[in-house]
């Protein structure tokens, strides 16, 4: 059995707008994140991925629910020791590069953050070193500390954030829609520095993505959210090749095909989301790997491939 | 098209790869590029160098004079303006209303480039000696700004919910209360002075500057950036001092500026309307009260504090303009 380096409980994260309304961003959520592995939650906006990872992290405190990391509880209030164990081991990619770095900063200073905040170095000659070491191995050269991040590329902006990322050595990076905000060949110089990164340090990541295509070609399990719930998880094979839940079969189905002559005979299906209540569903397992979010009347349609009322051909 | 072959094509050399990847570095840090832009700016240019032409006489004008400034000289009251070589012109001779003074007195050797007031008192230093107030008000504005209203507005933007919640609701109920009605208090309890201006000032002066300073930290505060520090684990300190500060410095110091003046005139307007600072004293606003009185018969009294007060105030704003346009381009015609 493989090692779970994150063990996530019915974690809830509810926002009161005002007296009257509560948006249930992150709604009893439980996974296992398994150590060295790319595990990838997909979703439409708004369906609480991105929520789930900061709560993860901690920028939110999360309303209920209990999260594991690599055996220490990350929940609730912590301890200083605990907290720093967190910020170093733990570490997240943001989604927009142009927003996520401090325009008045330099990559030195940016990238070595983490650093001075953990006090983790001593001298400035060291503090430099550990910077420039970490901007290689993203694919930045030692000319670069010195620049504000106004001077770079939308794909070097995003690595000098993978580079703030990794200076701390975590052992899990939360990588949120990293790719979302750059152009198509640059998406792949990112998604393959993060696999070679992922690679050759061991890493574990979790990809918070809406762009399925990418997300199938990276991942090793999936997770499918949908108004704050994990609707189906399972590998890349029980996702893409054998979906169960009409939600992710809906969201397949959006998927643009890159054949003009395919793309002109995909059907896609639409969701009704108003005739399912995620609150009443169970996590129903279907093998080991591929569970799905049903109630056993719900689950039983599936089987047998009825899924009218809430799949409808467009 | 046929005779295109394979070997014709070669692999571009990853050389080239590198050439996109450098970065050329403009070496333009945020401070020079706004001088860049400020400098470009003519009014903004013509202020500053207004600015210091009236610092430096403000330092050294009462010593270029023949008199101290609160000297009194009987046999020197009301004497208009006179200044060595110009006299030869018809212009500051000393004359006033057809007659001059200086003859019918028999002071013939003697100049007061200002003139004199009705206590013969010398105008060119006093006037000097009022802007030196002027430009300590415009310090102490200055340094109100940045301590109180940098503070409160950082604190009550960053950390908000309900620490923001009360502290906008003190700052509503001391904007609530009219200035001048403070400024009468403060005369009632102390004397009028400069102790009460400073007070004032402390009271009701940094109001506008925490109200823009919070408005921009809640803008930051929501940005990636700040996050990303959060999940390093930075402490509210660290982050209000290393991601929030350095991103609203241009418009702290654009609101300086503007608060600089405002201070200088409030400051005039208390003394004109007598709860200022009071004679022997000089201030821009004393003068200006006191040569009022005599507009008509004396214009020289009010005249030069007047064109000092306005050029000052005046060259502030230019200045103060010519800073908001270089540190944010696109706030231009806001």
């Amino acid at each position: 059995m493989r090692n779970v380096i994150l063990q996530v409980d019915n974690l809830k994260q509810y926002f009161r707008i005002d007296r009257h309304t509560t948006t249930r961003a992150v709604d009893n959520v439980s996974f296992k994140v398994y150590e060295g592995e790319i595990f990838s939650v997909v979703g439409e906006s708004g369906s609480g991925k991105s929520t789930l990872g900061r709560s993860l992290i901690r920028i939110y405190d999360a309303n209920a629910g209990e999260v594991t990391f690599l055996g220490k509880k990350i929940t609730g209030k912590l301890n200083s020791e605990t907290t720093r164990f967190l910020r170093k081991n733990m570490q997240m990619i943001f989604q927009d590069p142009m927003a996520s770095l401090n325009p008045r900063k330099k990559v030195l200073d940016t990238v070595a953050f983490g650093l001075d905040v953990a006090k983790e170095v001593k001298t400035k000659e060291e503090r430099k070193q550990r910077v420039i070491e970490v901007l290689k191995s993203v694919g930045l050269s030692e000319d670069h500390i010195a620049r504000y991040p106004h001077m770079f590329s939308g794909g070097q902006r995003q690595r000098i954030g993978v580079a703030r990322a990794l200076v701390m050595d975590p052992k899990f990076i939360i990588a949120d829609e990293i790719i979302s905000a750059l152009d198509v060949s640059i998406q792949a110089q990112v998604i393959n520095l993060m696999r070679k990164i992922q690679k050759e340090k061991g890493l574990t990541l979790m990809f918070i993505a809406h762009d399925l295509s990418m997300v199938r070609y990276i991942s090793d399990r999936v997770a499918v959210m949908h108004l704050g719930h994990i609707v189906e998880m399972g590998t890349v094979e029980d996702i893409y090749e054998h979906p169960l839940h009409p939600y992710t079969k809906s969201l397949l189905s959006a998927i643009p095909h890159p054949d003009p002559d395919s793309e002109k005979l995909r059907k896609r299906v639409l969701y009704h989301k108003q005739n399912i209540d995620y609150n009443h569903g169970q996590i129903q397992s279907l093998n080991d790997t591929h569970t799905v979010l049903a109630t056993k009347e719900e689950l039983d349609a599936w089987q047998k491939g009825d899924y009218s009322d809430i799949l409808v051909q467009m | 098209m046929e005779n295109i072959t394979k070997e014709m094509f070669t692999p571009v050399s990853t050389q080239d790869h590198q050439v996109q990847e450098m970065v050329f570095d403009t070496g333009a840090t945020f401070f020079k590029d706004a001088w860049k832009r400020f400098r470009k700016n003519k009014g903004g240019v013509i202020g500053l160098f207004a600015i210091i032409f009236i610092l430096t006489m403000a330092l050294i004008g009462p010593m270029l004079g023949t008199h101290i400034y609160n000297e009194l000289i009987a046999e020197h009251i009301d004497l208009p303006a006179r200044v060595p070589f110009l006299e030869n012109f018809g212009i500051f001779d000393g004359s006033v209303n057809g007659f001059n003074p200086y003859i019918k007195r028999g002071l013939t050797d003697i100049y007061y480039w200002f003139g004199t007031d009705n206590l013969g008192r010398d105008l060119w230093a006093r006037v000097w000696m009022g802007t030196r107030i002027s430009f300590f008000v415009a310090f102490v504005a200055v340094a109100i700004d940045v301590v109180f209203g940098i503070t409160y507005g950082l604190i009550s933007g960053y950390f908000g919910g309900k620490v923001d919640l009360v502290m906008q609701r003190v700052v509503e109920v001391i904007s609530g209360i009219p200035n001048l009605v403070v400024v009468i208090l403060l005369v009632l309890v102390l004397k009028p002075g400069l102790t009460s201006i400073i007070l004032a000032l402390m009271i009701t002066g940094w109001i506008s500057m925490s109200r823009v300073v919070r408005s921009q930290t809640l803008k930051i505060k929501e940005m990636e950036f700040v996050l990303a520090a959060k999940s390093l684990g930075a402490s509210s300190f660290f982050i209000i001092a290393k991601e929030v500060l350095p991103n609203i410095i241009g418009q702290i110091i654009v609101m300086t500026m503007f608060s600089i003046p405002s201070a200088i005139f409030y400051e005039s307007f208390l003394a004109f309307i007598g709860l200022g600072l009071q004679p022997p004293i000089a201030s821009l606003g004393v003068l200006i009260s006191r040569g009022y009185l005599a507009m008509l018969t004396y214009p020289h009294m009010v005249t030069f504090p007047v064109v000092v007060l306005s050029t000052l105030m005046l060259s502030f704003n230019l200045v103060a303009d010519g800073l908001r346009d270089a540190f944010d381009p696109k706030m231009k015609g806001f």
